[in-house]
């Protein structure tokens, strides 16, 4: 993460250069560009066109029903904001804020809950114990299994007279409108990424030496202590992606509500599904619109995320690394912003 | 083609001097296939091959349905494009394709709801009646899902209906026969619950979640008490003592327990289970769950002991809601003449009778119900036939999706306490009015 700081930073050393320097370093900067180009080439091609193209689209509405012939009339009229401002207006403002509310409700809890286990699960998958491997399999299996296909799965422990009910002892219908629609989504989206989390942390937990360890072992560092002052600042980097990426996923949440639930249940309607229900209505422009939105919402909570943390923790890298360097609040960490512009990317559409 | 030449090619080789002969009688086959290019009339025309796109094909009976066109039929082979099993991903394919306007779909076999979308958008093609016999000797019923604003559109293939289902052991015990009212039913579980073998049951349920068969069942309900959800003149009508007496019925049934609470959570398969189970005396559902129910492998604890018999309702015999799938052509294919052809021959009786002995899928033919050797295998063929004659189609409307949703959310607040009944309808016929501009 460190490495690329002088890298973006160089620029700005530049003038003081001799002309012929300078010289040597425009062809460079050329040669850059051109090997660069065929990344942007691809950039723009797979995330600035679909993006583009969606933007356009939400300013454009169907055609109506002609009450004389009853055919639909062909083309879509060019409508402006009309479909953004449709949003914000009338019952469907009021379904457009309960998604929005259910959307951050359902990322703010998965993610509190899943980072919490995920970190439980990469402790114990750290330790050196006998049957690790299993353990570590078993913890990954979740992980592994296609969201819908777990949604299905969870769909039938949540039946009536499914599992859950006949271990907890009650007649709870969880499909129906209410909270355990919503612990039900809650519970399974906990379970399916917990590992993802847990997965990451894991690979940061590597990286710490052991001495490290024993050392605060000879200090008398109790247990906890280790915990709080040597595992999680180390592996803090490793778990705010995990997090990041997460919450970007969470905010896009589709599949578990609709399939585990259903569709058209105020109780766990998010964003997505009402971009959804547009778009299986026909009705692209107004779809387009909500997905844009949706889009935007993500991007605002990445940009904050990174602003907030990710800001943090280069002061800390930087001001440990060279103290000479000004204060490089502009240059984001690579590694959290590459993973911005991926889950806005994939929230575009 | 290429059949014809190399046979002609033998012929040669084998008869020299006949090849005058082979000649005339060459063209007379040119003769044919030309002719029959110019008998398709108005728009369908053009003979060749074409794409049957159809929901995935659970039975494996089409492969031998297209099999038998092929074999008729070697220059206009149809090749069949086979779709997801979800209704709703079905459409979602046909929908893009039309978009498109792509050709790669010719026949589309559609869910009878989606014919005023597909009409309205011009995404299929309007079709001849006098073109089509099968129409003539149809259950009427089945073709007016065919129409939109009373032009045809579409040739019905398949039909089905609700069956009221129920357990003719415990009915027999208590002296009772299969009830027509509702009354009739509620009365019928109160004498059953105090029979030994009736305790711990409930007495009705249908498909209540929210989806597609919320709206089958409510339209049912507002349906059989004398109600409508959309009229005949296309306007909505649904805020009216009718239907609200066919809602209360189900409200009042969920508040008494009648119908058991869990049932707000059924579809097609929990209701099924539930019945096959024990748990229900009466059972709404379709002509599938039939041959399911009677399978002896263990899986239904009711084989033999269970009756079918048509919807109850208000004051007689309840009204079902027609479901099905109609065959229409698209607006952007090739060889529309040979697409007809095809619906022709898989809507002739030959066809149809061939389908339902393999599949037990609903005809649309009267009389293949009065068959007296299917009614054998199939004993529901009698009810099932009075509830299709009866039955009203869902509203008829382009906007179906937003229709269905609105219907699904009324009669949902209505079944969970959520607003009462007669709030539920005035704002669902609000809803109505705005979605349907006809």
């Amino acid at each position: 993460m460190s490495a690329s700081a002088p890298v973006a930073a160089r620029p700005a050393n530049e003038p003081p250069k001799s002309g012929k320097a300078r010289r040597h370093d425009e062809g460079t900067g050329k040669l850059a560009a051109l090997l660069l180009s065929p990344t942007l080439l691809v950039l723009g091609l797979v995330v600035m066109f679909p993006i583009i193209s969606a933007l356009r689209t939400s300013l454009y509405k169907p055609g109506g029903v002609d009450p004389e012939t009853g055919f639909v009339t062909e083309g879509d009229t060019y409508v402006g904001f009309d479909n953004y401002t449709a949003i914000f207006t009338g019952d469907t403002a009021e379904r457009f804020w309960n998604a929005f509310y259910n959307t951050t409700f359902f990322t703010i809890t998965c993610v509190v809950l899943e980072t919490i286990l995920g970190v439980a699960m990469a402790l114990v998958m750290h330790k050196a114990f006998r049957g690790r491997g299993i353990v570590r399999a078993s913890i990954l299996v979740p992980w592994a299994i296609p969201t819908v296909v777990s949604a299905l799965l969870w769909k039938w422990i949540f039946q009536a007279d499914g599992a859950a009910n006949a271990i907890l002892g009650t007649q709870i219908l969880w499909s129906t409108e209410g909270w355990q629609s919503v612990a039900s989504v809650i519970v399974a989206d906990t379970w399916k990424t917990a590992p993802f989390i847990g997965l990451l942390v894991l690979a940061g937990l590597q990286t710490i030496p052991a001495d490290v360890y024993e050392a605060a072992k000879v200090d008398g560092a109790s247990p906890l202590q280790q915990f709080r002052m040597i595992t999680l600042p180390l592996v803090k980097p490793a778990l705010l992606v995990a997090v990041l990426f997460r919450m970007l996923d969470t905010l896009r949440i589709f599949d578990l509500p609709f399939v585990l639930v259903g569709p058209h249940k105020d109780s766990v309607e998010t964003l997505s599904m009402l971009a959804y229900d547009e778009a299986f209505n026909t009705r692209y422009g107004p779809a387009a619109a909500y997905a844009t939105i949706l889009f935007l919402y993500v991007a605002v909570v990445a940009f904050a995320f990174v602003k907030l943390l990710g800001a943090d923790i280069i002061g800390d890298v930087a001001a440990k690394k060279s103290k000479k360097k000004k204060s490089s609040g502009d240059a984001a960490p690579p590694g959290v912003g590459t993973a911005g512009l991926a889950g806005v990317s994939g929230g575009g559409m | 083609m290429r059949f014809e030449r190399s046979h002609t090619r033998k012929a040669v080789a084998t008869a020299v001097a006949g090849s005058l002969l082979l000649l005339a009688s060459a063209c007379g086959g040119d003769d044919t296939s030309g002719g029959g290019a110019t008998t398709g009339g108005t728009a369908l025309e053009g003979k060749g091959p074409i794409t049957f796109a159809t929901g995935k094909d659970t039975s494996g009976n089409l492969t031998s349905q297209v099999a038998a066109w092929n074999s008729q039929h070697p220059e206009e082979k149809v090749t069949v494009s086979e779709l997801p099993e979800s209704a709703d991903a079905q459409r979602q394919q046909m929908v893009q394709n039309a978009q498109n306007k792509q050709d790669s779909f010719s026949v589309l076999n559609l869910d009878v709801v989606w014919t005023a979308e597909f009409a309205a958008n011009r995404w299929v093609v309007e079709l001849p009646q006098d073109q089509f016999p099968s129409l003539t000797s149809a259950i009427p019923a089945t073709v007016e899902t065919a129409k939109y604003r009373d032009k045809l559109y579409a040739v019905p293939i398949t039909s089905d209906g609700g069956l009221l289902y129920y357990r003719k052991d415990l009915l027999d015990k208590a002296g009772l026969k299969a009830p027509t009212t509702w009354d009739e039913m509620l009365a019928a579980c109160l004498k059953v619950a105090a029979l030994p073998e009736g305790k711990g049951m409930s007495c009705y349920a249908g498909q209540f979640e929210k989806y597609e068969g919320l709206t089958v069942n409510f339209s049912e309900a507002v349906n059989s008490a004398g109600g409508v959800v959309v009229g005949k003149d296309g306007k909505p009508n649904v805020d009216t003592p009718e239907a609200l007496a066919g809602l209360e019925e189900l409200t009042k049934a969920f508040a008494s327990g009648a119908i058991p609470k869990a049932a707000i959570t059924y579809k097609e398969e929990e209701g099924r289970r539930a019945f096959q189970d024990g748990k229900l005396l009466f059972h709404r559902n379709w002509p599938y769950v039939y041959s399911l129910a009677s399978k002896t492998d263990g899986s239904s604890k009711i084989a033999g002991k269970f009756g079918v018999a048509p919807l109850a309702g208000k004051t007689g015999p309840g009204v079902s809601t027609l479901g099905g799938h109609n065959y229409a052509i698209s607006a952007f294919a090739k060889n529309k003449a040979t697409a007809a052809d095809f619906i022709k021959f898989m809507a002739s009786e030959e066809r149809q009778r061939a389908n339902i002995e393999k599949t037990s899928q609903a005809p649309t033919w009267a009389s293949l119900y009065d068959d007296p050797a299917l009614n054998k295998s199939f004993p529901y063929l009698a009810p099932l036939k009075a509830s299709i004659e009866k039955a009203q189609p869902r509203p008829s409307v382009v906007k179906y999706g937003d229709v269905t949703a609105a219907v699904q959310e009324a009669a949902y607040d209505a079944l969970t306490n959520k607003k009462p009944p007669k709030q539920a309808l005035t704002d669902l016929q609000t809803k109505l009015s705005s979605l349907i501009t006809q």
